[in-house]
């Protein structure tokens, strides 16, 4: 453990509630964490600037309404959109998850300055329906400090709103050529696989994204759900240990600083 | 000025929704659409300029790559021209939690806006017969008690104000009615108060010489409501030759004293029922039903059911953190013919998709994980669904008591007071009928539950920072049941103008016992009010001082300087008289039939796993988050592919530990038609058993006990109350498993056509139970090829009302008998076994019996087996069809390998304990009689008959 522990900023707002588990994870590799309401960082109370890490968790920020992350992403947009960029610029790391990604993207973070700027969103699941599954994803790009190796992992999905869409296939292909794409679905072998495997019929069966520097990071499935030896829905099979894959997020983040 | 802003789905990307729309109207019934397109419509009211519209347009309201938005015109979807559109919008007064998000959204831009609405528009192509189209669309795309339907685009309006409301004191003379006169009063103010109840009033304001006020009624009819103080329960009845004082006391109640348990730390006193988790952790559950306002209004009233008993926990002891959900329904079946739909009851299969819709979204936007359920379906739900909506809480030790002290601050949190609710307490106690859906509407509850969430954030602050001594929900009663509870032993003093509004209007009874959701009442010492306030503000919740605990022991309420009631805490609180009534029970003659000499019993598993009562919920399950807060052990579903059927969830609530908690549940209405004495024992004994299941133990379990029944004024169903109370006595207290905390539903009786739908005597028991390790948790899914199975427990011919007799028509004699000492026995030898690690996986015997027990092993293992049933229940020479399906309790079948079975067989030495098969790899799935076959297929055929029913 790194002797000046990393500093790890976990947002809470109206409608956050995977704070506590993301805060755990991030602990569990050695940070030392924060759960800090956006009220906090827009009156100035708490400096964004003082941490390494931004953690956007899952949650129905706002209820969801108008559209899943919208009205969070307009708060930080409006209120402390400043400290953010400022942020985004020095050699930080930025990870949303679920609903956080949901809010990156919808701030334009993710993808964020490249040719697909403004020209990616989440859209609801082709089901119509909020769905809680497991699902094997295959790591395609390591282009991002929270991912470093390419292999096959295993978290939970739980969405309604995860379905990525891009406004062309021109997009899609600049996305993938930049290496952006950092999470795909697939089935157990690392193969491209349509629903449920793909529980959201999303585009290019992307799962997580970038930002062109990789430090900026989203994805729709929930690391902090799978760092446990229990969090693993077939644990009491005895099936070759998948190792909690859900920590390695924490731990390259925390490294990335060491 | 007054935009409207229409927002829609470019045609390049599809529009589930409408799609989803399109699918439903055409379930309904209605033939000729061709496309539907959904349009969200926000009107913006305030100073706004062209120009900010436009921005709120693009940036707040529209998603830049999948839609587009136009300003005081109909947006474009795409569809061609020819298409009709149907506009739903919320009615006026209803809460709408888009509209605030919104206004915020509007607001964060620095743009002022005053007012949104929001409605949905579909804009349809097709021919379709006008007068059918307008028939169904009005009730498949509105929900018609709180929404209204138009047929072409609203008119651009802003909102009317609420007329503002003028104080006037009103009095309700008593003094010199007549019975006839007290009943009518009762009845015309929707009281809900009985003759004796209206007497005992009036006899009381005749010795104040004084009549009493209309606040001051509703606040007795409030308190003194079936719902609050369990009048049937605590009453006096008249059964076979004696006379019960206090069922409750003297059944449920008295296995908990009789049990004494160290680990209980507060039962049947608080909101919840508190047990110890461990040295600094103690848990809350609390079970509560919402089965009147979900039958009348599925999504509202299942939403309000799950957010209402979210808040028991959190207002119990000085308020615990949620940390799971259950959920219970009995429906009637999915697939109901529409004819066979009582007029004023919705479709079952509304109901179902309603529930499940309203449960999701509150459950999920709370970050609760809903962790455990049944789902039971019988034709006699048809008009009076059961919703049972469950929660548990964490909680310091040293938080689980509290009091309001004189002088403490009475301030209200959350959400504001509207006039939804109004009558919700007298509404759960009274009978549905036809038409009930518009007499009672304004009784129907809107949930929102990012209010609950951010007030529950900032809530468990204060709590740590000690800023306050007390605290409790707003349930049914509102304020009245909130404030009169707190200051029951000082007194109280409110002013109910100070209560913050949603709008204008509200007359002071109407503040007083509006049951608008996500409030919370605290009691806070003078000194810490401004802490306090400030505290909830920095997360923009509410806090608003309304009044002051006294130490008068005087409920009074004020209206801008008017006293508007002045009651006596102990006559509030005692004054109810006890009810007295007679009860009997006679047994129904039944015989059983005979169905035995089959030579093969496949296609009767088949048929037993496509029931709906039996079949996969996955449909439900994964529409719940299950995993959120990050404290999953055994999950809803498991097995190889993730979609067998659990049999109790564990959860490990408090990270790092190994203490992990168990959750079940156990109800089986269809025993009450035989008997209710049965239907109780079975319901624990399922519950308990489930705890067993999946690795624990009676040790530290702890039960809850909710009734949903019909009207206990008719003798025979109290009667059969009564056996079912008895019943829970006589099984706790042997397994060791005391009550601390139940509720009861009763008047669920539906009047239609001159008949009464009765629903059968139903009980639920939910179970808790502290695990030391989570580690010893197991799964019911078969694990290896060439382990042996065992069947626990003895079968004996008990088909009666099991789901074999059901597929055949049959109810039967003999139903199912729990013999709790032999059930003690063997639940702690297995409980042994399964701490030692002898046990690779297990799963409880229930609907269905051994048969179905297999099959759901087989299929959730992706395993094959081979069983010979020769050894069971051959001393009793019970016939094959007896073996395979006679729902016997207190049984189970465990998987052990082959170098444990020695040790496992003398774990199992004193109990019922036959080695009856092995698992094989495969797909074939047989159960012989020696080398006769009399089940065989092969799993996948099972699995999908069990996974097809409820696949919406």
């Amino acid at each position: 453990m790194p002797s000046a522990r990393v500093r790890v900023l976990v947002l809470r707002a109206a409608g956050t509630n995977c704070d506590f588990e993301t805060a755990y994870g991030f602990e569990k590799a050695g940070a030392s964490v924060d759960r800090v309401h956006v009220n906090r960082l827009a009156d100035g109370s708490v400096s964004l600037l003082d941490y390494q890490v931004l953690a956007v968790p899952g949650g129905f920020t706002y209820g969801d309404d108008i559209s899943a992350g919208k009205v969070l992403a307009n708060e930080m947009r409006y209120r402390i959109g400043q400290q953010v960029l400022e942020f985004v610029e020095g050699d930080r790391l930025i990870i949303g998850i679920c609903n956080g990604c949901q809010v990156l993207v919808k701030m334009g973070l993710l993808p964020g300055r490249g040719a697909a700027e403004g020209r990616v969103t989440l859209a609801a699941n082709d089901s119509n329906r909020f769905e809680d599954r497991w699902v094997y994803l295959k790591v395609a790009s390591t282009k991002s400090p929270f991912l470093r190796s390419q292999d096959i992992i295993y978290l939970p999905v739980a969405h309604g709103e995860g379905k990525f869409v891009t406004d062309s296939d021109t997009t899609l292909a600049a996305l993938e050529q930049s290496g952006q794409i950092i999470l795909k679905y697939t089935d157990e072998n690392g193969q491209p696989a349509a629903y449920p495997a793909n529980p959201s019929g999303s585009v290019g069966d992307i799962a997580g994204i970038s930002s062109a520097s990789g430090r900026v990071f989203g994805l729709m499935p929930h690391p902090e759900r799978n760092i446990e030896p229990y969090h693993h829905p077939r644990w009491t099979r005895q099936e070759p240990e998948s190792g909690a894959d859900g920590m390695r997020f924490f731990m390259n983040a925390v490294e990335y600083f060491s | 000025m007054i935009w409207r802003i229409e927002v829609a789905i470019v045609p390049l990307f599809n529009d589930p929704a409408g799609h989803a729309a399109l699918e439903d109207l055409a379930d309904a019934g209605v033939e000729g659409l061709k496309d539907c397109r959904l349009v969200r419509v926000y009107t913006v009211e305030g100073p706004l300029e062209q120009e900010e519209a436009q921005r709120v347009g693009r940036e707040l309201l529209s998603d830049s790559v999948t839609e587009r938005f136009s300003l005081n015109e109909p947006v474009d979807t795409g569809l061609p021209g020819g298409s009709f559109v149907v506009e739903v919008a919320k009615k006026a007064g209803v809460m709408d939690p888009v509209e605030a998000s919104t206004l915020k959204g509007i607001d964060d831009m620095g743009i002022g806006a005053d007012a949104v609405t929001t409605s949905r528009k579909y804009v349809f192509t097709g021919s379709v017969d006008e007068v059918q189209f307008r028939r169904h669309a009005a009730r498949v795309l509105a929900n018609e008690v709180i929404e209204e339907c138009s047929f072409r685009e609203r008119d651009i309006a802003g909102r009317a104000p609420a007329p503002p409301y003028t104080f006037q004191k009103i009095t309700v003379d008593l003094a010199e009615a007549d019975d006839k006169t007290l009943s009518a009063i009762s009845q015309d103010r929707g009281l809900s108060l009985n003759l004796t109840e209206m007497k005992t009033i009036q006899a009381y304001y005749r010795d104040l010489g004084r009549s009493p006020t209309d606040v001051e009624l509703e606040t007795l009819a409030q308190t003194w409501s079936e719902h609050c103080v369990h009048k049937t329960f605590r009453g006096l009845v008249e059964y076979d030759g004696r006379t019960i004082d206090n069922l409750l006391k003297s059944t449920i109640a008295r296995v908990t004293s009789e049990l004494d348990r160290p680990w209980c730390l507060s039962v049947f006193e608080d909101n919840s029922g508190v047990i110890a988790f461990d040295d600094d952790m103690a848990v809350c559950f609390k079970v509560e039903t919402h089965n009147h306002p979900s039958a009348i209004e599925p999504y509202g009233g299942a939403e309000t059911g799950i957010g209402g008993v979210i808040r028991d926990p959190l207002g119990t002891g000085l308020g615990a953190m949620p940390v799971a959900n259950t959920d219970v329904f009995c429906f009637a079946p999915p697939d109901m013919a529409d004819e066979d739909v009582p007029e004023g009851a919705l479709h079952p299969k509304r109901v179902l998709k309603g529930v499940v819709a309203g449960v999701r979204d509150y459950g999920n936007r709370m970050g609760i994980p809903t962790v455990n359920g049944a789902i039971v379906f019988d034709e006699r739900f048809v008009g009076n669904p059961l919703v049972y909506c469950g929660n548990v809480g964490l909680i310091p030790r040293d938080k689980v008591s509290k009091a309001a002290r004189p002088g403490d601050i009475i301030v209200a949190v959350g959400g504001r007071t509207g006039r939804d609710g109004i009558h919700g307490a007298t509404l759960s106690s009274a009978e549905l009928a036809t038409g009930s859906d518009e007499v009672w509407s304004g009784a129907v509850q809107i949930g929102n539950p990012i209010t609950e969430k951010k007030m529950t954030d900032v809530l468990l602050i204060a709590r740590d920072r000690s800023l306050y001594t007390a605290i409790t929900d707003c349930g049914a009663g509102g304020f009245s049941s909130a404030v009169g509870e707190m200051g029951q032993h000082t007194g109280a003093a409110v002013h109910l103008e100070r209560a913050p509004l949603k709008y204008e209007g509200l007359a002071p009874g109407e503040i007083w016992c509006s049951e608008a959701q996500e409030r919370m009442v605290l009691a806070v010492p003078p000194e810490n009010l401004d802490e306090l306030i400030g505290l909830f503000a920095s997360e923009d919740v509410e806090a608003t001082a309304i009044g002051t605990f006294t130490a008068d022991k005087r409920l009074t309420l004020y209206y801008d300087g008017n006293e508007v009631a002045s009651l006596d805490m102990d006559f509030l609180h005692n004054g109810v008289p006890q009810l007295k009534r007679r009860a009997v029970w006679e047994a129904p003659v039944l015989r059983e039939p005979r169905l035995d000499g089959a030579e093969d019993y496949t296609e009767d598993l088949v048929a037993i796993l496509s029931d709906p009562t039996v079949a996969s919920k996955e449909w439900v399950i994964r529409q719940y988050d299950h995993e959120v807060q990050g404290g999953s052990v055994i999950k809803p579903l498991v097995g190889a592919l993730n979609d067998g059927p659990s049999d109790a969830a564990v959860i490990q609530p408090v990270r790092p530990s190994e203490k992990a908690l168990v959750i079940s549940c156990g109800i089986n209405p269809r025993y009450s038609d035989i008997d209710p004495y049965h239907m109780a024992a079975n319901a624990i004994d399922e519950a308990l058993r489930q705890v067993l299941a999946v690795g624990g133990s009676l040790e530290q379990t702890a039960i809850l006990d909710n009734f949903c029944w019909g009207n206990t004024d008719k003798p025979d169903r109290l009667g059969a109350l009564v056996r079912a109370a008895q019943a829970c006595y006589d099984v706790a207290v042997v397994y060791g498993t005391p009550f601390i905390s139940g509720k009861d539903s009763l008047n669920n009786e539906f009047q239609t056509d001159g008949r009464t739908i009765v629903i059968p005597g139903t009980l639920l028991i939910s179970a808790i139970s502290v695990m030391q390790d989570a580690r010893l948790a197991l799964t019911m899914d078969l694990k290896q090829e060439g382990n042996l199975l065992y069947l626990l427990g003895s079968t004996r011919d008990e088909l009666g009302a099991s789901m074999f007799y059901r597929i055949h028509g049959e109810l039967g004699a003999n139903v199912p008998v729990v013999i709790p000492a032999e059930g003690k026995k063997l639940f702690d030898a297995l409980s042994t076994a399964t701490a030692d690690r002898l046990v690779r996986s297990c799963h409880d015997l229930s609907d269905g019996g051994l048969a179905v027990a297999l099959a759901e092993m087989a299929f959730a293992g992706g395993l094959g087996l081979d069983v010979d049933i020769s050894e069971v229940g051959a001393a009793e020479g019970l016939a094959d069809h007896v073996v395979l399906f006679s729902e016997s309790p207190s049984r189970f079948v465990v998987e052990v390998e082959p170098g444990l079975a020695g040790t496992f067989e003398k774990a199992m030495a004193g109990v019922p304990c036959a080695r009856i098969g092995r698992v094989t790899i495969g797909t074939d799935f047989i159960v012989r009689k020696a080398a006769r076959q009399v089940i065989s297929t092969d799993w996948p055929r099972l699995k999908k008959a069990w996974q097809a029913p409820l696949s919406f």
